[in-house]
């Protein structure tokens, strides 16, 4: 059957089972979308390509299928890198595809000409550029492939407007025929054996969880490790949720911002399991001082990965599930395990979480409006809005965050208890993922409860897309935590700056996030005080037809913590506990 | 590239890359040693006999940054079908060196008597200047350029180093030199 180039896209994606892409119209674009008007996949038009992109991501992470975005040529194109970088940092399957003008005129400085594959080279796992309408069901299968499988990321499809009007026969490979790209699958015996024979003699042993448990559908495998081993596990920012919170072994998240038991944890480890981690330097502090006693094991599908950072005793190249469950079957075989033998180890961290607990100031909270004069109103903490939200959504909600102080804070008082129920930007740090990526989750994920968390600097970078969700009918919930501040930005200049605030004042006031929720459809609600919080969250949890943002009055000056200060050892980690030890000093 | 911090040496390691013939695959390499920070000392591409596939050279800088990371990293490139370092003392290696110098009438023929010593060829003559070509071992190249320097050199242009694998048995002498082409 003859096909145009744009008709054989359409239908490559739908061979490709694609059922939800995300995109915005134009110029070099558009005789891709003339098909899509009969075709069978939902198409959710977005307000800017960069939405497009972390819905699509959003969607990615919330089903484990590969999100889609398309996006005309030139500065739709460069609208949508920052999502590709965000993808290719946290790993996240993607398949973008940008119009190009016709192939006559690249090169020419053509009307919206970009050099697409060019500019998105170092930020896509691979991209192509068609040229002839007779390769697209080739390079569309390859896209796929290589973005869902090995270690998953974005990849570009760049589709010149001549090559979409032309014509082709239409056929569907079978296969892919990539003789460069071999993605590791099973682990090698021998290495599982030292990995094994490590554990089995470790006294102080740490699983050191990453992203990698949920691309690979781990999280089950790790479980039954955990339960064979005793090991405790620390979960990383990317992988909250792999490894239930409630699990009397999780020690919750490592790195900067982790807690107390789960940084001193790894630093005074004799093993490091690490699975599908890749030692960031947020986890890691300063390098040479970080783990300084423990052995590394080191599960990654990435062969580049293993001694990147740090060397390894034992390196496994192979899918995390796989290299999880036949250490499982290695360490099985060895004959029963002593139970008792890591009782000391688990002392000393049930010792240190009960002297450094992740915590704040609950006193405005706890007894609202008795703590101060009556003139003075309790400030409303963040983490208190973090508690309360837990407290009052279903186990399984997805929660969704964009980057700074509100997503460590999401991150250290939310409850994870199940896989993909936690979506952010870790690797890149994207201000504004959270608006888009919660739309994309819950279009992905229509059965679930989506709240995202987001700073109010965060929330203006892309919040015209609740004007997407509104007319699409997907109701997202949005807690904004308005400190009134670019938070992060303004602890860093409090702790490293001496208070000298540089350009990091934003009013609560300016925009009124309550009128412009109301201006784009959604429902908007402002809390002021502690006690108003639940009775809003329970408001905000019944409304099922259109998103709903709540501005949550937040104190600006709460800090993040425990801290680890950049390019510091994980060893100076300051808590909350030194820190109002520090303050009572001060006073007296 | 970085000319100044002197000839193949200790700290240099030659990669030989087997790619896909595809549009674009130099600047995918080069744009990957550029991203991680990676030093190219210097590179040589052109097609195999095999028309699907090139054969890039890569003399690697390791001061910056492992082997094994540039390797790894390397072979994540989709259109990067094989790697393999090649140790000098167990691959043929081979440089092309197009040179013009001056000789005049009082100088030529020792030039040219040079030029025969190293089995070169004239390609081009002027009034009072030779453009020269020699093939070879870049150690000999490297031996060749000095030589010619005296005489003052005009232009010079060398392709950067290619090599493969020893044979165990017999070594070919044929194709020892191919000129650098731009599959990009």
């Amino acid at each position: 059957m003859e096909f145009t180039g744009a008709q054989a896209l359409v239908k490559s994606l739908e061979m490709q089972e694609v059922e939800v892409m995300f995109g915005l119209p134009g110029g070099a674009i558009l005789p891709v979308y003339d098909p899509i008007i009969d075709s069978p996949i939902r198409h959710i038009l977005v307000r800017h390509e960069q939405g497009a992109g972390h819905m699509a991501e959003g969607y990615a992470q919330a089903t484990g299928r590969p999100g889609v975005a398309m996006v005309t040529s030139g500065p739709a194109a460069t609208n949508i890198v920052t999502a590709l970088a965000d993808a290719y940092m946290d790993s996240i399957p993607l398949v973008c595809i940008t119009g190009q003008v016709a192939t006559s005129a690249i090169g020419t400085d053509a009307f919206q000409e970009t050099d697409t594959t060019g500019i998105t080279l170092g930020v896509t796992k691979h991209n192509w550029l068609v040229t002839d309408a007779a390769d697209i069901p080739r390079i569309v299968r390859e896209a796929f492939h290589i973005a869902t499988t090995g270690r998953p990321g974005p990849v570009l499809i760049d589709f010149p407007k001549d090559v979409a009007n032309s014509s082709m026969e239409w056929y569907w490979p079978d296969d892919v025929d990539l003789p460069g790209y071999q993605p590791a699958s099973h682990p090698d015996p021998e290495a599982i054996r030292a990995a094994a024979s490590l554990v089995l003699a470790a006294e102080r042993p740490v699983i050191y969880a990453g992203g990698g448990i949920l691309k690979s559908r781990a999280s089950e495998a790790l479980r039954q490790l955990v339960y064979l081993t005793g090991i405790p596990v620390v979960t990383t920012l990317m992988a909250r949720g792999s490894f239930p919170d409630s699990h009397p072994l999780c020690l919750g998240m490592p790195g900067m911002h982790g807690n107390y038991t789960a940084v001193t944890a790894m630093q005074k480890a004799d093993l490091l399991v690490a699975l599908g981690s890749r030692f960031d330097d947020r986890v890691t502090g300063k390098v040479s001082a970080f783990a300084p006693g423990a052995k590394v094991v080191h599960v990654d599908i990435d062969k580049a990965e293993i001694g990147k950072v740090r060397r390894p005793e034992v390196g496994v190249v192979a899918d995390c599930r796989l290299a999880v469950e036949a250490l499982v079957e290695a360490i099985t075989a060895s004959g029963p395990l002593d139970n008792n033998r890591l009782a000391p180890w688990i002392a000393t961290l049930r010792r240190w979480q009960a002297e450094y607990p992740c915590t704040y100031d609950r006193s405005g909270s706890e007894s609202p409006g008795t703590t101060a004069g009556a003139s003075r109103r309790p400030t409303l903490k963040p983490q208190f809005v973090i508690e309360s939200l837990r407290a009052s959504t279903p186990a399984d909600t997805i929660l969704v965050s964009g980057v700074g102080q509100h997503q460590m804070w999401a991150s250290q008082y939310w409850s994870f208890e199940y896989p993909n129920t936690w979506i952010n930007s870790g690797g890149l740090g994207t201000m504004g993922f959270a608006v888009p990526a919660a739309i994309g989750a819950k279009v992905g994920r229509p059965d679930r409860m989506v709240w995202a968390v987001d700073g109010d600097g965060c929330f203006q970078m892309t919040a015209q897309e609740l004007a997407t969700a509104t007319a699409e009918r997907v109701p997202v919930k949005i807690a904004i935590l308005n400190n009134a501040y670019l938070g992060m930005v303004r602890q860093w200049q409090h702790m490293f700056y001496e208070e000298r605030y540089s350009e990091v004042y934003l009013s609560p006031d300016l925009p009124d996030y309550v009128g412009w929720a109301e201006s784009m459809g959604c429902i908007g609600l402002r809390v002021e005080s502690p006690e108003e919080v639940i009775p809003a969250i329970e408001k905000a949890n019944e409304v099922d037809d259109r998103p709903v943002v709540i501005d949550f009055r937040t104190d600006s000056m709460e800090q993040v913590f425990p801290m680890v200060p950049a390019g510091a050892s994980n060893d100076d980690i300051v808590t909350y506990q030194s820190q109002s030890a520090l303050r009572q000093g001060a006073q007296q | 590239m970085s000319p100044d911090q002197g000839r193949y040496g200790p700290r240099h390691r030659l990669l030989s890359v087997l790619v896909e013939n595809k549009a674009g695959v130099l600047a995918r390499v080069a744009g990957l040693f550029s991203r991680r920070g990676y030093n190219i000392y210097s590179l040589a591409v052109a097609p195999t006999d095999n028309e699907r596939f090139s054969r890039i050279s890569i003399v690697v800088d390791v001061e910056s940054s492992p082997l094994e990371q540039v390797v790894a990293q390397l072979d994540k490139l989709i259109n990067v079908v094989e790697i393999s370092e090649l140790h000098p003392d167990e691959a043929r290696e081979a440089e092309l060196l197009l040179v013009s110098v001056s000789a005049d009438a009082g100088q030529r023929s020792q030039v040219i008597q040079l030029v025969g010593v190293f089995g070169g060829r004239i390609v081009d003559v002027g009034h009072d200047a030779l453009t020269v070509m020699v093939a070879g071992a870049p150690e000999v190249i490297d031996d060749f350029e000095d030589l010619m320097r005296p005489y003052g050199i005009a232009g010079l242009q060398r392709t950067g180093r290619i090599a493969l694998p020893k044979l165990t048995e017999r070594f070919s002498a044929s194709g020892a030199a191919a000129p650098a082409a731009d599959i990009a």
